[in-house]
């Protein structure tokens, strides 16, 4: 199974094996980690699964739709360069290693 | 029972089932109303035995399919091409009756129509957008929380649930002061009118007049102050998105389903609250929880309970062949407590992981408004949390009736200061 690795503000680090077709939202939400709501469940509509993806791993990933790139302008934390939906990131095997790091606030 | 014979669900139900010509064989089949008073005062046990009866019922009382399990509800929800919304999103059925009100440009469309409608009103109740309104509303919940205090003993319903929208969302539109008592009537008609020919739709279409020329009039361009979301969807014209015929009833939209939505959403978390007083102290103590405070009361109570789509061809659904142009009705509420989804469905429990309900619907219709209506549940739940000690009901509660809506018509409650 594809692991993903998300960076919790304070620095811990925190590895879940998803599978794959599973998004980096859904994953985070069903296991718990709290910095990430999904409010929306996946929609593109609410900007709380906002990541920053490690700049060297943004090429690995699919490029962002609009809906994505509009919502990302609302996010409660900043926006950088490296910043994402989580929800847009389906897992699949060529994703294995994947590492976010999670904003201090969704809302 | 034959291996073949529907599961009968009440006294009757197979006869019934035989006697409406039940479409397909061995389908359950249920003779519920689900627009009753019956079942509005108590929908939790009739949603129980439609999801257990299996993935699909044909509910003879109206002659349509109805989803109850979650897993059904959100295929459909999130299959447009399949389960179109141009053929109304109640059960009339606009290929064959015409809608009550022209139609609308977002609810009652599809891909691509749907698509550009969508855009706009997107953009007008953006994450940014909702920056900008925050702090404005948190300051009216304190003053609303403050005043509540000062009264000690109202109406939950009236005196908050409605109060506190109708005092923030008509301003945020950009509405004039003149004529607001129309806004919750008109909304309650429109809900009523997604539901059958019964007495609560005939009822509200006869007093619909006033109403309905109220929120046309609003519709217009120069009625909406600068700054409005009414004023954005007008914008939009001008940057070419959508023509000036459109922009109104978009704008229509928004009077339609922004605030008795919202009134029945804040409803729902008061009387969760104040019937589950350790979640009022877990809340308390930490107000931090009150967005997800007020989004679990959405998947508790459901406020919006039903939708229906409308099938664009053959179709299997949990092992049944549907026809093409036949109504399918979502129990959105009872997916929301459907056992196979959630692991204590029955429980308010404000630190649920709730995403994923589809109190707000799922797919490209999903509810447009979700940030601004979670804006305002959270700022006013998180005012009363830190300024409100206790909260308890002090009389008798009554139901509203709606086809659509689910909510109270009367939550009396005393709170105490904190
Ligand atoms: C707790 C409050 C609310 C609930 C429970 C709710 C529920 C829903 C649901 C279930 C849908 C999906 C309809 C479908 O799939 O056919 C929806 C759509 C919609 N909602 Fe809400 N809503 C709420 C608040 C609001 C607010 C505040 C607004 C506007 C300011 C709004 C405007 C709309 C519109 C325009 C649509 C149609 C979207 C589309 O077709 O793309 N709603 N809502
Ligand atoms: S979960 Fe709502 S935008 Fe990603």
């Amino acid at each position: 199974m594809p692991s993903v690795i998300y960076i919790h503000p304070n620095g811990s680090r925190q590895t879940l094996d998803v599978p794959a077709g599973q998004s980096v939202m859904q994953a985070a939400v069903s296991r718990g980690i709290e910095e990430i709501l999904g409010e929306c469940g996946g929609n593109a509509m609410c900007a709380t699964c906002h990541v920053y993806v490690e700049p060297d791993q943004l090429d690995r990933l699919p490029p962002m739709g609009d809906d994505e790139d509009a919502l990302l302008d609302g996010a409660a934390a900043d926006r950088l360069p490296n910043s994402r939906l989580s929800c847009q990131i389906k897992v699949t095997g060529e994703l294995d290693g994947l590492v976010v790091r999670l904003p201090d606030r969704q809302v | 029972m034959t291996p073949n014979a529907a599961p009968e669900l009440r006294g009757g139900a197979l006869h019934a089932a035989l006697a409406a010509g039940a479409p397909v064989p061995g389908v359950p089949v249920s003779d519920v109303d689900p627009f009753s008073v019956e079942f509005f005062e108590d929908p939790h046990r009739i949603h129980h035995e439609l999801r257990e009866a299996g993935p699909v019922v044909w509910l003879s009382s109206w002659n349509v399919w109805a989803l109850a399990r979650y897993a059904e509800v959100h295929a459909v929800l999130n299959d447009w091409g399949t389960f179109c919304s141009s053929r109304g999103v109640g059960m009339s059925d606009f290929a064959r009756e015409k809608p009550w009100r022209p139609q609308s440009l977002i609810l009652e469309q599809d891909p691509p129509k749907h698509t550009r409608a969508r855009n706009v009103l997107g953009r007008v109740l953006s994450p940014a957008v909702m920056k900008t309104l925050r702090e404005r509303f948190a300051a009216a919940a304190e003053r609303k929380a403050d005043e509540l205090l000062a009264l000690g003993t109202f109406d939950a319903i009236t005196d908050l649930a409605e109060a506190f929208p109708l005092a923030v969302f008509p301003d945020a539109m950009g509405l004039p002061k003149e004529g607001r008592e129309h806004l919750l009537p008109y909304a309650a008609l429109a809900f009523n009118a997604f539901g059958p020919d019964n007495e609560l739709r005939r009822k509200a279409m006869a007093e619909a007049g006033p109403h309905v020329a109220y929120v046309t009039d609003q519709c217009a361009r120069e009625r909406l102050a600068a700054g409005g979301f009414g004023a954005a969807i007008h914008a939009a014209v001008d940057a070419g998105e959508i023509t000036a015929e459109e922009a109104p009833l978009l704008v229509r939209s928004l009077l339609t389903a922004g605030i008795d939505t919202t009134v029945n959403g804040l409803g729902a978390a008061i009387y969760c609250l104040a019937r589950f007083p350790e979640e009022y102290a877990k809340l308390r103590a930490n107000p931090a929880l009150a967005r997800n405070a007020f989004e679990e009361a959405v998947r508790f109570e459901s406020p919006v309970q039903t939708f229906f789509r409308t099938t664009t061809r053959r179709v299997e659904i949990g092992g049944v062949e549907i026809g093409e142009g036949e109504k399918v009705l979502m129990f959105l509420g009872a997916a929301n407590r459907d056992p196979r989804r959630w692991e204590e469905p029955e429980r308010y429990d404000i630190e649920l992981k709730t995403s994923g309900h589809v109190g707000f619907g799922s797919g490209i219709h999903m509810c447009v408004g979700q940030l601004l209506a979670r804006l305002e549940g959270e700022v006013m739940l998180a005012a009363l949390a830190r300024k409100v000690g206790s909260v308890e009901i002090a009389g008798p509660t009554r139901r509203r009736y709606n086809n659509t809506l689910r909510g109270l018509e009367s939550l009396p409650v005393t709170i105490r200061p904190a």
